[in-house]
């Protein structure tokens, strides 16, 4: 299929840019690695933020104030300015927001000084990406869903698009374009069963530019949601406690500003975990017809996997890998260090959050980067000859080769000893011994790699291979973020060092990272403002 | 504990078959397709996502109904199969028929300035909330008939943009429903049963085919019997 603009990932960024693009009159070609409103965007449930009152400042000042000194007053200007007019035009292509009489009903989260969440129940991003797909299939967006991006191909660093694995036949195709767009997510779920994250949220977006030669930065900046279910880590939000919501512990004591942002209300979390009271989160006095009426979804939730109906019992929490805030490298003006390459959305780091990101704020990042974004692809007008290139003639004989490897080793075991060994040692408190044992365990199992062959042999829709293909990206993109995390000596937003406690002036900047020939650099990079 | 249940099992290769497995009845339907995929036997191959009911993916069917399998608990002797209508792909996993949206014209199709109240929004709230998970059109009895059948989900969908308060354009909305659409629903109510977010196709189509008989249209199974040739 012929396209100007090849766009990697159907979230919220995806469908946005894919949209725009498309009214900019490009040809878009939308390829997702499962169906395209099955992507992670539809479990958001809070909302997302826009000033409908006029206050930017208050939403700029909020932000910054959570970002701890690496959101970039620029990019957050511009994208808190957006948001009004961007839900305007979801409202208008018939985004059901939920009202107040006439207006757009908005509830307050974590940090925000006033409610500022846009939401539509708490189905809020079900309900988005829904009405993305509706507009993006109405003006003809095509869409390629079962496919899997493997590599970009790059030559003489431009990228001409990507070599995507056909999951249903099991072959590699090259899929050129006039501009790549990575719209793929975070990878919040290399953490696991622990994760709030969909299965496969492993950033191989991530793992793709960096292999490409990319630079990503800030991966150290991890957020821990305070509120997922304890056994199963299914997310609570946000707006349980916006709208009144208690944390208390065993003995029934508040211990912490339910609304403080989310590195804060974490940490108290864990800290009364760690001192061995159980937690909970309490909503009863909110009763039942507020719960039915604003938080279905948080009950039914309850119920099913706690057994617990929070309507008349307290639900036990405990804090929960839920966002990745670091991401490719974008610079204020959209592009990233490769040319012909975009990214948008949670994969991207055009420095909106920093090094906490509020509640509500990666819906709009994802709509206003996509929206954005559209704008500089559809510029890019230089086709690529239509050639059989090398990394397609790479990626096709790899995959030959991973059906010979041997499976002498259970990978499924294996990942899920790293997903704990992750949680554990480079989750919400962190310290220098830890992480290099991390990355020595990271380091092994990338060598062991090739004895985690297949075990499924089909190459019909073959999701042994699908696994075997995220479990390599995993490793690669915990790599990148370990190493980060341990280079980062101190304590900022989401980063917290046990043995650098405090935040210091001389890390006031981004970790940026990057492979030469495989081999991982990094290079500190003070901030421009 | 463990019990056993029976996957109907399909590959292209060696065609369909049962499987027996023994799985943890505590635990979600999809917690031990995981189980079996990662401990017992790495071929077996069901879709997923969320794990919350919301993304769609999981439908499959557990003793003939129509289930999300994250959101459903297995018991002795289940029998799970993949969803019915639509193209096998392998196991339980099945190509969503989503093209049928782009037939039923399922989208704003001219958005217009309105207000939008609360009461507004509630006409819509329900129908707003459809994951596209298949279920309604495996569980819907006209595709044996009519392949090309519109199916409940793109229905109830097409409703949902004509009585929205914002759409400046209502009677293209109907000409897309008409062909292979509202009128050979045969208002069994089988979708209405088995969808897990609460929708109404059925009732949804019963609304569209009113709607439709205001904009003239007749339904054409009542053999012109509908008005006797005279203009009301
Ligand atoms: C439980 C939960 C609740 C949340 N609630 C809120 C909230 O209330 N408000 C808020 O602002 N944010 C919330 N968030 C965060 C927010 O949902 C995400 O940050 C956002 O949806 C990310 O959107 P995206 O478009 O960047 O990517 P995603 O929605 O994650 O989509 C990624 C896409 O990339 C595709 N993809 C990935 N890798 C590949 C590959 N290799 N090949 C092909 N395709 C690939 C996937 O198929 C998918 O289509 C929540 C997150 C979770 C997990
Ligand atoms: S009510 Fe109509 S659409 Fe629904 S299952 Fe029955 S025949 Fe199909
Ligand atoms: S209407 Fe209900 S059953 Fe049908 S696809 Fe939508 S959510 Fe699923
Ligand atoms: S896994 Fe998403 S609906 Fe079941």
């Amino acid at each position: 299929m012929d396209s100007d603009l090849l766009i990697v990932g159907s979230g919220v960024a995806g469908l946005t840019a894919a949209i725009r693009a498309r009214e900019l009159g490009c040809k878009v070609l939308v390829v997702s690695k499962e169906y395209p409103t099955q992507a992670q965007t539809t479990m958001a449930q809070g909302g997302i933020n826009a000033a409908l009152d006029g206050d930017i400042e208050g939403h700029v000042a909020d932000t910054l104030k959570a970002g701890g000194g690496l959101a970039d007053p620029v990019m957050v200007e511009r994208i808190c300015s957006k948001g009004p007019e961007l839900i305007a035009w979801l409202d208008r292509i018939g985004m059901p927001f939920s009202r107040i009489q006439d207006r757009i009903a908005q509830r307050s989260l974590g940090g925000a000084s006033s409610p500022r969440a846009c939401y539509a129940q708490d189905y809020t991003g079900l309900k988005l990406l829904q009405t993305l797909y509706d507009r993006a299939r109405s003006v003809g967006v095509h869409f390629l869903p079962n496919h899997y991006l493997l590599n970009l191909i790059v030559e003489e660093g431009r990228v001409l698009g990507g070599t995507l694995l056909d999951l249903e036949r099991g072959a590699v195709r090259q899929q050129l374009a006039k501009a790549t767009i990575l719209a793929t997510g975070g990878f919040a779920r290399i953490y696991g069963n622990a994760s709030t994250n969909r299965y496969g949220v492993v950033g191989e977006g991530l793992g793709a530019a960096l292999r490409a030669g990319a630079r990503v930065s800030d991966l150290e900046f991890v957020q821990f949601h305070p509120t997922a279910l304890a056994g199963s880590a299914i997310l609570i939000s946000e707006a349980a406690r916006g709208a009144g919501g208690w944390l208390v512990n065993g003995e029934g004591e508040r211990f912490v500003d339910e609304l403080a942002t989310r590195d804060q209300v974490a940490r108290a979390i864990y800290q009364q975990l760690e001192e061995g009271q159980r937690v909970y989160l309490d909503i009863r006095h909110l009763g039942e017809d507020f719960i039915d009426t604003h938080l279905p979804q948080e009950r039914r939730l309850a119920l099913l996997h706690a057994g617990i109906d929070p309507v008349h019992e307290l639900l036990p929490i405990r804090p929960a890998p839920h966002y990745t805030m670091g991401g490719i490298d974008v610079a204020r003006d959209w592009t990233t260090s490769l040319e012909g390459l975009f990214a948008i959305g949670e994969c991207a780091n055009p420095k909106f959050h920093g090094a906490n990101r509020l509640g509500g704020n990666s819906l709009l990042e994802g709509l206003v980067t996509g929206w954005e974004v559209a704008y500089e692809a559809a510029q890019c007008q230089e086709a690529s000859p239509a050639i059989e290139y090398k990394q397609t003639v790479k990626d096709r004989a790899f995959l030959q080769k991973l059906f010979d490897i041997p499976a002498t080793i259970d990978r499924f075991q294996r990942r899920s000893f790293l997903e704990r060994v992750l949680y554990h040692n480079a989750g919400l408190v962190r310290e220098e011994q830890a992480l290099k044992g991390v990355l020595a365990t990271i380091r092994q199992h990338q060598q062991e790699l090739s004895l985690m062959g297949l075990r499924d042999r089909s190459w019909h829709y073959n999701t042994d291979l699908l696994h075997f293909l995220e479990y390599g990206n995993m490793l690669e993109v915990a790599e990148a973020a370990v190493v980060a995390m341990e280079q980062r000596k101190e304590s900022r937003g989401a980063h917290y060092r046990q043995d650098y406690p405090e935040t210091r002036k001389e890390f006031q900047g981004h970790l940026l990272l990057w492979k030469e020939e495989g081999v991982l650099h990094t290079q500190f990079r003070q901030r421009e403002w | 504990m463990q019990v056993k249940i029976q996957i109907a099992r399909y590959h292209p290769a060696q065609g369909r078959f049962l499987q027996v497995y023994e799985v943890d009845p505590d635990k979600t339907l999809l917690e031990n397709l995981i189980a079996i995929k990662e401990g017992v036997d790495p071929t077996l191959t069901f879709p997923l996502g969320c794990r919350s009911g919301v993304c769609g993916s999981c439908g499959v069917r557990v003793n003939g109904r129509e289930r999300l399998a994250c959101t459903t608990k297995v018991a002795d002797g289940d029998l799970i199969e993949p969803l019915t209508s639509l193209e096998p792909i392998r196991d339980l996993v099945v190509r969503p028929a989503v093209e049928s949206l782009d037939r039923a014209k399922a989208w704003m199709l001219k958005p217009q300035e309105a207000a939008v109240d609360e009461e507004a929004i509630r006409q819509i709230e329900v129908q707003t909330g459809c994951i596209l998970c298949q279920s309604c059109y495996s569980s819907c009895p006209v595709f044996q008939e009519d392949p090309d059948f519109l199916g409940p989900f793109a229905l109830s969908r097409a409703y949902r943009y004509l009585v929205d308060r914002r759409e400046g354009e209502k009677r293209e909305h109907i000409e897309a429903v008409v062909d292979h659409g509202i009128w050979s629903c045969t208002l069994c109510g089988n979708c209405t049963q088995v969808c897990p977010m609460g929708i109404d196709p059925k009732g949804d189509i019963l609304l569209l085919q009113s709607w439709a008989t205001r904009f003239g249209y007749s339904n054409p199974n009542l053999g012109g019997f509908g008005s006797f040739g005279l203009e009301f």
